[in-house]
């Protein structure tokens, strides 16, 4: 262990979205926000969570901050509450600017949304919820950390969250395109193939940092025989960081975007690569938002897709992967959606030794970068290193049965993980599943 | 302008190419395009010399011809109203339009978004060179240029283009420039004089003097503005506005206390709270209106004028069409996972993998949709699919005088197209 296991008092944060955003409140400004979305926004869904819980603080043990931050009650989930919502609605509003400074550190940086303490709270009580109305708040009044506040702004310019052009997207299909070409003669990524079976969508990151995943993508695709394409058009990403910041009315611009660009080519389904949050988005927040009971075209999740591969031997692998490899559970997945049998049936396919990290599955840790508090940015990075340390102890743990590889088919938690393995010496190496499937498959060799 | 009432309408099917010729010659071939007449057949494929090029075959001509030239990429390939065949194209780098084998003078760094005009066949894109971005409308570039540009859309009389554009350069992590407003939207390269924080869905009006776009002044302060003006009301949120065919009135989806309405010109016209409310269109003389509308959290319909149909869809709902005198509506819609077509609400009788827009004959007394079964596409026509089955077909085509339909499909290796006489009518 490397790491301090501080966390930066909120008095020294140096977030100019938190604090430029608080010097222009006023109280009126406060209250009147506060109670048109307690008002119109929340209901008895949120009295219910607020007058249910009893504060018997077992949902401490469910969360990761409170763990790693030696047990501080200050990082309890029914203390996270009591230092945003509880105020609020005890107070009717009347709370001051440097409250909602205070909240908005709390609500941004130190709640992963992951919903493991909801499992741990004898009535259910779900306190990523309840923490979404303080962020929904702080997104009304204009507070909000300035990296993801910015992520939000780049959602609503270009609809994908990295500031992608239009041009660049393209360019890099093209790009990677040529580059898969030097594995697979004539292999393409089909643009815009209207009527095609599976509509492959990505993260902004991918085109920007990434892009060797949709080169893999690709040659999985077109190594599974696949009727598959992907969108020229805005659309293409399904990330969403408005849902974090609690600019819905984004969300549901970016969702409808999506939905639309799959339903306009006509694609049967939607193949998503691995990532959490978007999953989250396009499965649950975003879709109803916008009146959907279920996704409107079917979302499969990476996960999904290449366990149907396996289960239906569409593709070949040369031989199984030969390092001993552990498992990380995505929370917005495992928690939201269940699929780690699934992706367990995924590692047994592919990798010779398959060790668990405990505790595993829907009692997995967060990786402490998800619910958008990796792309709150280097102001609170050291904060959210230190949350997790706990995190760090069940690497080390799987570490010291064997494992020398982690899988973790979500980008925000390889975000999260990179930072938690280098900082406490863990020193394994992290992957996606897709990148264990790409270096095991079997693929023809290329004529000269 | 494609002269329907010129084209061979004489009932029967012409064999327009057998593609296993062009299977043997060439190694790589993309999806085929057909012309808006049925009568060539195109795609990108590659040449001898291995460069990207486009081959087309004609009816009545043995061989497939390629063009003269060929290129290190070429993408977008699609034939205009007029039978051109037109693909953005890349050498050495740079990229541009070509149409019928001529490419245009200027040169991009990128060239996307290609839009043909149905009327004339012109053809607009977005392009990036040296990092300034312009639309291009017929190889004539705007004057002025931008730091970023979405949305780009031509006027009805192809004369014009508007797009989003980003007026002030805004960098990664300037939050607070932002919120003052860095975006507006450019006609023909000249930005309106107002800054938003977002701009959206640019639309010109029919006689495409006027262009209209959803706006935002503040993360809760969503406008309609029309050449620049805002509504003097905003509201929640709200969709993309469009222009009435007859006069210069807007109407946009409208987001209020969480329901949605038709405003027009700032003041609610559809009082009923809907859960949603989008992609509305116009009866073509302006005099009607339909949207697509769940009137309750996951049901979904049609509302004309703002009356729901009885019927509701639990998934999804899509492409609403007036007939052509605004009497009728059908539309696409997706329930339990199967596909289906619904006129003047309702509900033809089969499922389908697969539905798409549907269309309507001149009189309005029919209805054809391409239609998707067990990995083959059908002819649905009034309800009732048509025998023959396709591994590939264009939209339906209906005769000028609503007596025929036109089918333009791939079956075995031939491209056929085969005009059929309507036996059946919709009541």
């Amino acid at each position: 262990m490397t790491e301090s296991n501080t966390v930066t008092p909120v008095k020294e944060i140096d977030d100019k979205g938190i604090l430029k955003g608080v010097e222009q409140l006023t109280p009126e400004k406060i209250e009147s926000t506060i109670l048109q979305v307690l008002k119109d926004e929340t209901g008895a869904k949120l009295k219910v969570y607020v007058d249910t819980c009893v504060h018997c603080a077992m949902c401490s043990e469910g969360c990761h901050f409170f763990l790693s931050m030696d047990r501080d009650p200050k990082y309890s989930p029914a203390a996270k509450v009591k230092q945003t919502l509880w105020e609020i609605i005890k107070k009717k509003g009347k709370v001051s600017p440097e409250f909602i400074k205070n909240a908005a550190v709390v609500a941004f940086t130190q709640c992963n949304l992951c919903k493991r303490c909801a499992m741990y709270c004898p009535f259910g009580i779900d306190i990523a919820y309840v923490i979404s109305v303080m962020r929904r708040i702080c997104h009304k009044l204009g507070v909000v950390p300035l990296y993801i506040q910015d992520t939000a702004h780049s959602h609503s310019v270009s609809m994908n969250q990295m500031w992608v052009k239009d041009d660049e997207w393209i360019d890099t299909l093209m790009w990677q395109e040529e580059e898969a070409q030097e594995d697979i003669e004539n292999l393409r990524i089909p643009l815009d193939k209207e009527g095609a079976d599976i509509f492959y969508s990505v993260i902004g990151p991918e085109p920007k940092f990434r892009a060797q995943l949709i080169y893999q993508a690709a040659v999985i695709m077109n190594a599974a025989g696949e009727n598959w394409t992907m969108p020229s058009m805005p659309g293409w990403d399904n990330s969403d960081m408005c849902m974090y910041i609690g600019d819905y009315e984004m969300m549901e611009r970016l969702k409808k975007e999506h939905f639309e660009c799959a339903a306009n080519l006509r694609a049967k389904r939607i193949v998503m690569g691995e990532c959490g949050h978007a999953f989250r988005s396009v499965y649950d927040m975003g879709n109803r938002a916008l009146g959907w009971r279920m996704p409107p075209v079917e979302v499969v999740h990476a996960i999904e897709y290449y366990n149907e591969l396996f289960e239906n031997k569409k593709i070949k692998i040369k031989h199984k992967f030969d390092r001993p490899v552990t498992l990380h559970d995505p929370c917005n997945i495992v928690r939201g959606r269940g699929l780690h049998e699934m992706s367990r049936n995924v590692v047994r396919a592919t990798c010779e030794t398959f060790i668990e990290m405990t505790p595993n599955r829907e009692h997995n840790y967060c990786c402490s970068a998800g619910g958008g508090v990796i792309n709150c940015g280097p102001p609170f990075k050291n904060a959210r290193v230190a949350s997790g340390k706990e995190k760090a102890q069940q690497l080390l743990a799987a570490k010291a049965k064997g494992a020398e590889v982690v899988i973790a088919p979500c980008h925000n938690c390889h975000g999260g993980l990179e930072d938690i393995i280098h900082s406490f010496g863990v020193d394994m190496e992290l992957k996606f599943l897709g990148d264990i499937i790409y270096e095991i498959l079997d693929l023809p060799e290329k004529e000269e | 302008m494609n002269n329907l009432d010129k084209w061979d309408w004489d009932t029967g099917i012409k064999q327009v190419a057998d593609l296993s010729a062009w299977q043997e010659q060439f190694s790589y071939i993309e999806e085929f395009r057909a012309s808006p007449d049925g009568e060539s057949v195109a795609a990108i494929v590659k040449n001898e010399e291995m460069e990207f090029t486009v081959c087309r075959q004609d009816f009545g001509n043995d061989e497939p011809e390629t063009w003269e030239n060929g290129y290190d990429k070429v993408w977008n390939l699609r034939f205009g109203p007029d039978g051109r065949l037109s693909a953005l194209v890349s050498d050495v780098g740079e990229w541009t339009v070509c149409t019928d084998d001529e490419a245009w003078e200027n040169g991009y760094d990128f060239v996307w978004n290609m839009t043909i005009a149905p009327q004339d066949g012109t053809v607009a894109v977005s392009t990036q060179k040296e990092l300034a971005y312009c639309a291009v409308n017929n190889d004539v570039p705007w004057q002025n240029s931008f730091s970023r540009l979405t949305d780009m859309v031509i006027s009805p009389d192809a004369k014009n283009t508007a797009a989003v554009v980003e007026t002030i350069p805004v960098l990664e992590g300037e939050i607070f420039k932002f919120r003052k407003g860095c975006y507006s939207v450019a006609v023909n390269g000249t930005p309106w004089k107002e800054n938003f924080m977002n701009a959206w869905d640019p639309v010109f009006s029919a006689n495409s003097s006027s262009v209209a776009a959803t706006v935002r002044t503040s993360y809760k302060d969503y406008y309609i503005a029309v050449d620049g003006k805002t509504w003097n009301t905003s509201f929640d949120s709200a969709w993309a506005p469009l222009f009435s065919p007859a006069g210069n009135s807007v109407t946009a989806p409208v987001k209020k206390d969480g329901k949605w309405y038709l405003a027009k010109d700032g003041d609610l016209i559809w009082n009923t709270p809907y859960a949603q409310l989008w992609h509305h269109i116009y009866s073509a003389d302006g005099k009607r209106i339909a949207a697509i509308v769940a009137p309750e959290f996951g049901k979904w319909t049609i509302s004309v004028d703002n009356a729901p149909w009885q019927v509701t869809f639990s998934e999804y709902v899509s492409d609403p069409v007036f007939s052509p005198d605004g009497t009728s509506v059908a539309c696409v819609f997706k329930e339990k996972g199967k596909w289906g077509i619904a006129v003047d609400g309702k509900v033809w009788k089969d499922r389908f993998d697969m539905a798409y827009p549907p269309v309507f004959s001149n009189d309005g007394m029919s209805v054809a949709a391409k239609v998707e079964m067990g990995g083959f596409y059908h002819y649905v026509l009034n309800g009732e699919i048509l025998d023959s089955r396709y591994k590939s077909v264009e939209p339906p085509l209906f005769s000028h005088d609503s007596s025929k339909i036109m089918i333009r499909g791939l079956q075995l290796n031939d491209w056929k197209r085969d005009v059929v006489a309507i036996n059946r009518r919709r009541i």
